[in-house]
């Protein structure tokens, strides 16, 4: 249990991209502002601040939280990772590659919410037909695509990724 | 928990708990509510598990909304709450928010909430006198007003286990996969064969509060569930509503959706073995 | 087509254009290395937050501002009469739409607020959560005034007005007669008609506005981080409207997270950031958030139309009539105007088919809301969904199938060049052929085969036709003509960099479309270079000619003929520069993969070579040799005052007539955008479009009270299309390249928003109709579809 005055600041001691990171916040500061501001990770987006839009999804302890609905003091102790991370340690490169072939972005802002998602379906692992990938991604906003690109790209890295493509 | 009390009234209960935050945080951010102090309830471990208990379920209030699609004990003995899970939100929303938040907050557009009357679940409450325990038809006062007084702490859902004459089917009526729903019901039913025994009907998004329909389901107590007995049903349920007018979903068509839910639901009923 | 240039044309060897290539920078965007303005922060950077009217109308009282000014971390508090003495104010009304008005604009309004949600008052902090803060503490003292929520209360004869000084709430009015129409009514076998309304809905951009203004009084310099389509177009605004020359204001329009459109206008907030950078002498950041882009980014549509169609006993259209009304808001919309929707509606109603007569009315009305103007395919979704329903019911009360009834109206593929009675004159079209190959690429037959048999089992399955055109490539007939500083023409500067590689300045801006990888591929071909050695820039005045950008599909068209007349030139230069080195005719030589090569092929000397000696071995050049290895060309598009393309939609549903709820099975779409640069790209960019199309067609409204409140402007609220409901979409092509540019290319970006709306409603009437119900109101919602059943 912890009581936050929401004037004063307080220590985080997190581990983001598996780098332990230690600051002072505000308790009114969003996981998504920290990630932001306070240590330049501007891959995270927000895009609705109400989680609606997806822009802002990290990973946090392995799973796609919106880093706008999190405040940093919440994430003490947690391990955070968000679309820099994965790209640095290779763990999405295959659905990147994906995504550029099939060019499943365009202006490219909620991009990294997609990826953070699309990593979650496959690590999920198996074959979800495209209803299933739809229903994943019901949270990710794109105004641009249409969807069915970012549908395809992921198919087909889980197909990849289960040896059948 | 006492230490999270303290921390609320200390304030003159200008605090707000959170647990998952995924509905008070995005509150606060459109300045909808300015506490002065969050009381952060996730790192107190007696809201934490899901366990059997006899015949009833606890549910400790910080289980998250994925927990509700994952965990094998909700499947087994509250399978309610894993019909209910998919329509949740989405799923990073799932991974944070928190069946307790969903209930103590009490949205009536929320599937959670009316689930709890459904399965004719209690509430625990650490209060000023301890622990109580309020069952959800007395739970649920009026829009976003609970048995909950200020600085209470909502700290596991005591569920019933079903048992092998126990039916149940959920679903909503939304315009987009994870919206709030137009309309929403589940039921979960003592059934003989055909015949139902028993049922508890509770809709969501059609009231102040999540929504029993008493009306319904005498008109299926003691009923072959065919046809007939459908339409009695859905007849029934027009008295049991008094959903909100607004010019988009105006008071007519979720009634109109109401029945058309109900009756699917209970056809669905019908059908299961 | 092409006259052969040194030997051989590059589309004898098309090696990059019509190929569908990924985009070079979209890899940056899937790394999270995206550069957004949202995402910049400048050294001293301050925050600006607005305190908005909670009133649609009211005239402006005391203001308070003490406390915000003492509040924490707050630098600046900045009324309407603090910018106004730096700003001058701007009118959106442009001349060739005679007699239409609209009041002028400041940054911040110093009398009264006209909608809710406007910003009155600038707060500028340390921090945005600061700048926020001090912002509930700015008390504003309001007199309400009546609001006009509603067409019907300001068009009411006794009115009260949004601008005191006019005489009425019209904005503008226009007619267009082709003459005899009455008389065709009269005669004509049939009459259909219909009343529609078209839900106000905007563009939702993921990325939000945002705007960074740092003006640096020392060298009395202006550089603004802008999120934006138009660079140049806010050079331009800046500079007349805060007194610094041209050459002293720098826009930068790094990656934008989509626009649509919305991007492109002057917005109130947008403007004041930069006074308050002048008042502050530090850069100023604002990011609307998403509740502030509801009440201030531009809406689009709004529009109420009555339309009939007179027909033939066979199915032959003969005339339309139909009268369009629309409220814009309380202004007309700077530069662009609010006024372009209407006019395009009433221009392109019935324009894919042959007419007899035509006859439209326009009335573009204010009212108390945010503006509306320009949005993807403006006024092309509603001018196709009234046209297309006119001829569904034409095909109804003939007894003609759809296609069929489409099949025997349009105007045949032989007929070219002719014009609309509305005045539009079409170069080249293929209505026939792209319904053709709709029939195929749907397997129409079964469709409707299944749909009968489904029907009998109580399912119900709808198939919707549209036939579309669409406005591109548009000449300084769009907006110059009007008096508006809005370009037509793009820039390019072209080099050869000392290392051989070729990097392309371009006006042309990139907002995902791939812009850049399109410039590239036309390059490509047309030098004689590989793609990857060649770099595209845009998006920054400092860096590119002044060029019109991006809007109205014109990227591929205006910006990919620029950059293959700049190649052309470059080539020109290279192969003069090489014949002097190599003693040799320039005729006799080709540069092909980035080497010259002489007639038979043989490889003579690299393009790295030819630099290298350009750059740094002058000294070696025969006498009269010109090493001019960088050009500068501006293209302007001429001939017919816009590239019009073409295509069909079809829409396959499955209502539920017990909920309302609409499954959309699949999208179908024929286009011609003319020369295919990159199909990969041009099918994402129909994707899309029809998606926002869909979004119209069944989710998308901003909804107001009678008070001029919005009652949903938040993304939980508002529903934007999301991936669960949105359907697969087939793709075919027809290519009619135009011949006003070698190049060929017409637009595509906006195709698929053009009709889908259209499809999917004669789709939702096609599964209806055997009920009694119709639907002529979009978004189709459940609500509106259950009346229409009776439901309820």
């Amino acid at each position: 249990m912890s009581a936050s005055p929401m004037s004063d600041f307080l220590p985080v001691t997190l581990t983001v991209n598996g780098t332990a990171v230690s600051r002072m916040v505000a308790p009114r500061t969003t996981l998504a502002d920290f990630v932001r501001t306070d240590l330049q990770l501007t891959g995270t987006h927000t895009g609705c601040e109400m989680g609606a839009c997806g822009a802002c999804l990290v990973l946090m302890n392995g799973e796609p939280v919106h880093s706008c609905l999190v405040f940093a003091i919440q994430a003490d102790g947690a391990a955070i990772e968000t679309v820099e991370g994965l790209t640095e340690r290779g763990a999405i490169e295959d659905l990147q590659r994906a995504f550029h072939e099939r060019n499943a972005l365009q202006c490219g802002f909620c991009t990294p919410g997609m990826l953070v998602t699309g990593h979650a379906i496959l690590e999920k692992g198996g074959l979800p037909d495209r209803e299933h990938i739809r229903d994943a991604l019901s949270g990710n906003y794109c105004r641009c695509t249409g969807y069915e690109a970012i549908v395809d790209a992921i198919e087909r890295a889980l197909r990849e990724r289960e040896g059948c493509a | 928990m006492e230490e999270a009390r303290a921390a609320f009234l200390a304030v003159d209960g200008d605090a707000s708990y959170i647990s998952g935050g995924q509905s008070l945080v995005p509150a606060l951010a459109m300045r909808l509510q300015a506490p002065a102090v969050l009381v952060d309830l996730s790192g107190i471990a007696d809201l934490r598990g899901v366990e059997l208990q006899g015949e009833t379920l606890r549910i400790g209030a910080l289980t998250r909304h994925a927990d509700a699609l994952t965990h094998p004990l909700i499947a087994r003995h509250a399978p309610l709450l894993n019909a209910a899970a998919p329509f949740v939100a989405h799923p990073a929303i799932r991974n944070r928010g928190t069946l307790g938040g969903s209930v103590s907050l009490a949205d009536p557009a929320s599937e959670f909430p009316a689930m709890m009357l459904a399965m004719g679940a209690q509430m625990e409450i650490f209060g000023e006198d301890g622990f109580r325990r309020v069952p959800a038809d007395d739970y649920f006062i009026d829009l976003y007003q609970t048995a909950l007084e200020p600085g209470d702490i909502l700290t596991a859902l005591y569920v019933p286990s079903v048992g092998p004459h126990h039916r149940w089917a959920f679903d909503e009526l939304a315009r987009r996969r994870g919206d709030y729903a137009m309309v929403g019901a589940g039921i979960l039913a003592h059934m003989d064969g055909a015949l139902v025994e028993s049922a508890r009907i509770a809709l969501f998004s059609v009231g102040s509060t999540p929504v029993r329909a008493p009306g319904a389901e005498a008109a299926l107590a003691g009923r072959l569930l065919d046809a007939k007995t459908i339409a009695d049903a859905q007849r029934a349920l027009d008295d049991d509503l008094d959903p909100p007018d607004d010019e988009h979903i105006p008071a007519a068509m979720r009634r109109h959706l109401a029945r058309v839910l109900l009756g699917r639901l209970l056809q669905r009923l019908g059908e299961t073995p | 087509m092409n006259a052969p240039v040194h030997g051989s044309t590059a589309f004898d060897r098309p090696a990059h254009v019509g190929r569908g290539m990924s985009r070079p920078n979209a890899k940056r965007l899937l790394a999270g290395k995206g550069n957004y303005v949202t995402d910049l922060a400048l050294p001293r950077m301050l925050h600006a937050a607005f305190v908005r009217s909670p009133h649609a109308h009211a005239r402006i009282g005391a203001i308070d501002v003490e406390a915000a000014r003492a509040a924490p971390g707050v630098r600046l508090v900045a009324t309407g009469e603090d910018i106004a003495k730096l700003c001058t104010p701007w009118t959106g009304t442009l001349d060739h739409f005679k007699g239409m008005k609209s009041a002028p604009q400041l940054p911040l309004p110093v009398d009264k607020v006209v909608w809710s949600g406007q910003a009155v008052v600038a707060v500028v902090a340390d921090s945005r959560a600061e700048a926020e803060d001090a912002a509930e503490l700015v008390m504003i003292d309001y007199e309400e005034l009546p609001v006009l929520a509603d067409l019907d209360t300001a068009l009411a004869p006794d009115a009260p007005k949004v601008t005191e000084d006019f005489a009425d709430n019209l904005c503008f009015r226009s007619a267009l007669d082709s003459g005899g129409v009455d008389a065709v009514f009269a005669s004509a076998a049939h009459v259909v008609e219909a009343d529609f309304l078209f839900g106000r809905h905007t563009g939702v951009p993921l990325e939000p506005r945002a705007i960074i203004a740092d003006y640096d009084a020392s060298e009395h310099r202006l550089t603004v981080h802008h999120a934006t389509q138009t660079p140049f177009q806010f050079q331009d605004l800046y500079s007349r409207h805060y007194g610094i020359p041209e050459a002293r204001v720098r826009v930068v329009a790094p990656d934008v997270g989509g626009s649509f459109g919305v991007k492109l206008h002057v917005y109130n907030e947008d403007m004041a950031v930069v006074g308050l950078s002048i008042l502050c002498r530090r850069p100023v950041k604002f990011v609307a958030d998403r509740l502030e882009a509801f009440v201030s980014d531009i809406h689009a549509r709004d529009h109420r139309v009555h339309a009939r169609a007179a027909v033939a006993a066979d199915g032959t259209l003969l005339a339309m009539d139909v009268e369009d009304e629309t409220g814009i808001g309380a202004f007309s919309t700077y530069p662009r105007t609010s006024v372009v929707e209407g006019n395009q509606v009433i221009r392109l109603i019935g324009a894919p088919y042959r007419l007899e007569g035509y006859r439209a009315g326009l009335k573009v009305v204010f009212q108390n809301k945010v503006q509306t103007s320009q949005y993807r395919a403006v006024g092309h979704p509603i001018a196709c969904a009234v046209t297309e329903h006119l001829v569904d019911e034409a095909a109804r009360v003939t007894g003609l199938d759809p296609l069929e009834i489409r099949a025997k109206n349009v105007i045949p593929d032989t007929a070219y060049p002719c014009a609309s009675l509305s005045g539009y004159k079409f170069e080249k079209l293929s209505h026939e052929a792209c319904l053709t190959k709709l029939r195929a690429l749907m397997d129409y037959e079964r469709l409707r085969t299944e749909q009968a048999e489904l029907r009998a089992r109580g399912i119900l399955r709808g198939i919707g036709i549209a036939t579309f055109v669409e406005i591109t490539n548009p000449t300084p007939a769009f907006y110059g003509i009007g008096g508006a500083r809005i370009s037509a023409q793009d820039g390019a500067v072209l080099a050869v960099t000392p290392s051989g590689e070729v990097r392309c300045q371009i006006s042309v801006t990139e907002q995902g479309q791939g812009t850049e990888t399109i410039v590239g591929q036309v390059i490509a071909d047309h030098l004689g270079v590989p793609r990857d050695i060649i770099r595209v820039m845009t998006g920054d005045t400092a860096v590119t000619p002044h060029g019109g950008a991006t809007w109205a599909c014109r990227g591929a068209g205006i910006g990919g003929e620029t950059a293959l007349q700049a190649a052309r030139k470059l080539k020109t230069n290279v192969l003069s520069l090489a014949a002097g080195i190599l003693q040799a005719k320039p005729a006799d030589l080709d540069l092909v993969n980035a080497e010259v090569v002489d007639r038979d092929g043989t490889v003579r000397m690299s393009l790295a070579e030819v630099a290298r000696i350009a750059y740094f071995r002058s000294d070696t050049l025969p006498d009269g040799a010109e090493a001019q290895l960088t050009v500068a060309h501006h293209f302007a598009p001429k001939g017919y005052p816009f590239a019009f393309t073409n295509g069909i939609h079809g829409c396959h549903v499955e209502v539920d007539a017990e909920t309302g709820l609409v499954k959309i099975l699949k999208h179908f779409v024929v286009e011609d955008c003319g020369r295919i640069i990159n199909p990969l790209l041009v099918e994402e960019q129909v994707r899309g479009g029809v998606v926002q199309g869909l979004g119209a067609a069944f989710f998308e409204e901003c909804l107001y009270d009678q008070g001029g409140q919005l009652t949903n402007g938040s993304l939980a609220d508002y529903l934007v299309p999301m991936s669960c409901e949105m359907p697969d979409i087939l793709i075919d092509h027809v290519e009619t390249p135009t011949l006003d540019t070698e190049l060929g290319a017409k637009g595509c970006g906006e195709a698929g928003t053009a009709a889908a709306s259209a499809a999917a409603l004669n789709a939702v009437n096609d599964a209806l109709g055997p009920l009694g119900a119709r639907l002529t109101q979009v978004p189709m919602t459940p609500a509106r579809i259950l009346k229409a059943l009776g439901r309820f």
